[in-house]
């Protein structure tokens, strides 16, 4: 008998080492430097409040841990979408002016490997700019650092808050460096192809409600093409001197 | 303390190695085995699993494939909103005030295969630009992928409209086609009817390059 209870109290802390060795190990996860921060293509960066009460609507099964905005939104409660997300907030831009607007759509990803680091989500963005056009963005996102650097210390925090400056691109694909791809879909985005990066800046979250204190980005970078008649129509104008 | 921990290990080895403590042996089998076992569930156990409703397709009598989908109105409406209506849906919603949203209109759904089964979410963007109005689409169906569809504004004859997919991922990442959709009133006269139904039909068609997919086949 007390072999068993030996071997079963081994066991368990085997397990609890594969954990712990899983979750503080340095070569899983730590996502790179974004490709985009070195661009030299124009972008568009537009940011958003990533906390959901501040969304004009958010839901989700109503079983997570974040509270579906307004309280009686349709709960998308179905086998299918039970693991999906939406949300439709107000984008603003690099001034901090309101610039547009954002649909999220967002779905666990069946491709998430926790052996290899990869809490993987699905999703696509719908953004509409009013006066310039809309795009497409299909991302695959990471969570793997977003749980390790703050959910992780929340839960074995006493107060169950984690407080501090995390900041993380959250793509991962499908491009092979890590971006997102973006389509336009009109106006002055109307047929172009670009790459687009999601990232996170978070500075309070409960467990109880998740985020408390938290803002997103989408950077778009412009093709070249485009980049260049930007360039050259900015050369173009008088200086005020 | 290190001299003691030192001697623990030393003890434990010189143990380990006469086969003298078989508990000591006993307890780091089960720790290796833990970590194989977790190591083990982890790699073989998925973390995600969706539930999948069988995609319903035909074969398009001119190629491609077609599929149909369907929104019940008003069941399957999560949200409505735009500038100066009285009350958007759902009760509580706060559309933004600012002047960019003046003409912009957006609706989110549940989407229904043909067995009027939900199997997504879909939003409906309609915008009043100075040149020409904008219907934008969206249909995410979970596990198999997203749509990006820019319906013509213009309704065609019959009130239905038509739109090219501009863009697709996961498995609709290589088609290319069109979508129509039209509003098909409820003539049940059932008390508990919808009042009609948003019909959304895809037409997708392969985008990939057929030399290049006999290709890859060679190859395998």
């Amino acid at each position: 008998m007390k072999y068993i209870v030996v071997l079963l109290f081994g066991l368990l802390t085997g397990i609890a080492l594969f954990a712990v060795g899983l979750a503080y190990n340095p070569l899983v996860g730590r996502q790179a430097l974004s490709p985009l921060a070195v661009t030299d293509s124009q972008t568009v960066l537009l940011s958003y409040s990533a906390v959901a009460s501040d969304a004009i609507m958010y839901t989700n099964d109503g079983e997570s841990r974040i509270d579906p905005i307004p309280e009686k939104v349709q709960q998308l409660w179905e086998a299918p979408i039970r693991q999906t997300s939406t949300m439709a907030m107000v984008l603003r831009d690099a001034r901090n002016q309101v610039a547009g607007l954002g649909i999220k759509v967002s779905s666990a990803a069946e491709s998430t490997r926790l052996l290899n680091g990869k809490v993987l989500v699905d999703s696509i963005w719908y953004v509409y700019l009013p006066g310039r056009g809309s795009f497409f963005v299909e991302q695959s996102e990471n969570y793997w650092d977003y749980l390790r650097d703050i959910v992780l210390p929340a839960y074995r925090s006493s107060g169950g808050t984690w407080k501090g400056k995390w900041m993380g691109n959250i793509t991962a694909g499908p491009g092979a460096l890590g971006t997102a791809r973006v389509v336009g879909g009109s106006g002055e985005f109307v047929g172009m192809e670009m790459l687009g990066v999601e990232t996170l800046s978070v500075s309070a979250w409960r467990v109880e409600d998740g985020p408390l204190a938290a803002e997103g980005q989408l950077i778009i970078e412009l093709p070249a093409a485009e980049s260049a008649d930007l360039d050259f129509e900015l050369d173009d104008l008088p200086d005020d001197e | 303390m290190w001299r003691n921990l030192t001697k623990l290990a030393a003890q434990s080895w010189k143990g380990i190695s006469s086969g003298g403590d078989v508990l000591l042996r006993t307890f780091l089998f089960g720790i290796l085995l833990g970590v194989v076992a977790a190591a083990g569930v982890l790699y073989a156990v998925p973390a995600v699993d969706q539930y999948r409703e069988v995609s319903i397709v035909s074969v398009a009598p001119n190629g491609g494939n077609r599929e149909a989908f369907h929104i019940n109105i008003p069941v399957d409406r999560v949200m409505t909103g735009s500038a100066g209506q009285s009350s958007g849906l759902p009760i509580g919603l706060k559309w933004p005030k600012d002047d960019v949203f003046a003409n912009v209109s957006t609706e989110v759904f549940k989407v229904r295969n043909a067995k009027n089964a939900v199997v997504g979410v879909a939003a409906r963007t309609v915008a009043k630009e100075s040149d020409a109005d904008l219907i934008d689409w969206i249909i995410h169906l979970p596990a198999r992928g997203s749509l990006f569809v820019g319906m013509e504004p213009q309704p065609l004859e019959g009130g239905h409209r038509i739109g090219k997919i501009q863009a697709g991922s996961q498995e609709f990442d290589n088609l290319t086609g069109f979508v129509t959709e039209s509003w098909v009133s409820d003539t049940s006269g059932e008390d508990d009817a919808p009042m009609g139904r948003i019909e959304l039909l895809a037409t997708y068609v392969s985008n990939s390059d057929p030399h290049e997919d006999q290709v890859a086949e060679s190859l395998e």
